[in-house]
């Protein structure tokens, strides 16, 4: 078996009247997370990745920790943009969430407003290229955290991700420009599919299906 | 060609902006007017030298005023508010600020390391484009060949490294003061002044460096990017590190 990009969950202009534009999707998907693919394919046979699943090589590089970063960086960006795409929907976001994910909200932020402003704080101040997410940790607490350019909380060993934004320059600079703070903003107002992250949350997370 | 005289009078003009420009400009805190309003500090924003579209085709005046007006701004401005109840480590130079991070106050030293070095890296990066390309001269060209194998490898070696910076990042030539040069890379915005070294020159590859022109393709800008830089402003780096007058 090889890694392979997964298509889009929906139409690449999808989302454009939701504030992320087609030209941005295209390149996003199709060249940057395809390099991410092609990349990781590439380094298979000399890392001895052969017969792993894509979450047990993210988490293996991740306790494996400068050493492991050649292979990190591939194979996280691989795994992190499989579910970006399947967290963000036409039309997303909104302040009604399901009823399951909207009561944790609740139970863990003190609100949805409060979550919005931790998970847009956590993306804001992630220098650099790198991601902001939305976990369950071990207790089954939800917490919101940032990681750096391909690692995530499965190579940090933080929870498991049932939401995440992406926040290196690509995913919004066609679209934002230079302000981070209104593409956060328009991710969690338009872009959240809730019914998505809810079904991660009850069903233990991201299974990738993938494996080298 | 001209006659060597005017050469030699014009290599010496250029040594001396060299100095004044290295020593003085961006690296004395307190000078200058600062071209945004909030908040007040010791740094300000450099003005380009030269127009947003001045290096077009090859850079677009949207990316340059973007890169100078917001990103460039943004890192003098937060170095401003970091430095805003320190006022020993704001009375520093820059460079040696750079070099004092691990002994500044833990609540300031992120944004000591990613606004100092913002400002110090984007400082030199104006400086060092606004040229048509073409190759150095005298005894840089010399350096070039006897540390980087020459011209052509010395760019293919730079482009190599800087398009293998995973995430934002820069790539950097590095000068010591006998003259020495060397290539280096360093994530977000680190600098090799952080460690006490001289930078000769360096290009920046975070995406918002190149994202509306170029996308996704790096490699490609990387290569483009020659073709802007302004040779007689590398030497008279390259002279004043020599003269341990280059500071950022
Ligand atoms: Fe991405
Ligand atoms: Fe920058
Ligand atoms: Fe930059």
């Amino acid at each position: 078996m090889a890694f392979s990009l997964p298509p889009l969950p929906y139409d690449a202009s999808a989302l454009a009247a939701s504030g992320m534009c087609q030209e941005t999707l295209e390149l996003h998907h199709g060249k940057h997370h395809n390099a991410y693919v092609t990349a990781l394919n590439g380094l298979v046979e000399s890392k001895g990745l052969s017969g792993k699943s894509l979450e047990q090589i993210v988490a293996e590089a991740g306790k494996a920790g400068a050493d492991g970063l050649p292979v990190l960086n591939q194979a996280g960006q691989h795994w992190n943009h499989i579910l970006f795409w399947q967290v963000m929907k036409p039309n997303g976001g909104g302040d009604s969430l399901p009823g399951k994910i909207g009561a944790k909200i609740d139970e863990d932020f003190g609100g949805l407003a409060q979550f919005k402003e931790a998970f847009k704080q956590a993306g804001v101040t992630q220098f650099g290229s790198g991601w902001a997410w939305l976990v369950m940790d071990q207790s089954g607490k939800l917490k919101v955290t940032k990681t750096p350019n391909g690692a995530n909380p499965v190579s940090t060993g933080e929870g498991t991700p049932i939401l995440g934004a992406d926040v290196w320059e690509h995913a919004y600079y066609l679209d934002f420009r230079n302000v981070r703070p209104n593409y956060l903003d328009n991710f969690l107002n338009k872009l959240v599919n809730w019914e998505k992250v809810e079904e991660l949350m009850l069903n233990g997370g991201l299974k990738s299906g993938q494996t080298a | 060609m001209t006659t060597t005289t005017p050469m030699l009078a014009r290599r010496g003009m250029l040594a001396a902006g060299a100095t004044l420009f290295a020593t003085g400009l961006f690296a004395t805190p307190r000078r200058g007017l600062g071209q945004s309003a909030a908040p007040s500090g010791p740094y300000t924003l450099p003005p380009l030298p030269y127009a947003a579209n001045a290096l077009e085709p090859h850079i677009d005046a949207a990316t340059m005023e973007l890169h100078h007006g917001k990103h460039h701004a943004a890192y003098v401005n937060n170095l401003n508010t970091a430095l805003k109840d320190h006022g020993q480590l704001a009375a520093m130079p820059l460079e040696q600020l750079l070099t004092k991070i691990g002994e500044a106050p833990e609540s300031v030293r992120t944004a000591l390391r990613n606004n100092g070095g913002g400002h110090a890296n984007h400082a030199m990066f104006w400086q060092i484009m606004g040229g048509k390309g073409g190759s150095p001269s005298g005894e840089l060209a010399q350096a070039i060949d006897r540390d980087l194998g020459g011209l052509d490898k010395m760019k293919s070696d730079f482009n190599g490294m800087g398009g293998r910076v995973f995430g934002s990042g820069w790539v950097f030539v590095t000068v010591d003061q006998g003259g020495k040069l060397a290539l280096a890379s360093r994530p977000n915005q680190d600098t090799p002044v952080m460690e006490g070294q001289r930078v000769l020159m360096g290009n920046d590859v975070w995406e918002h460096a190149y994202y509306l022109k170029y996308n996704n393709r790096r490699p490609e800008y990387l290569a483009a990017w020659w073709n802007v830089v302004d040779w007689a402003k590398v030497g008279e780096r390259y002279a004043a590190a020599k003269a341990g007058t280059l500071k950022i």
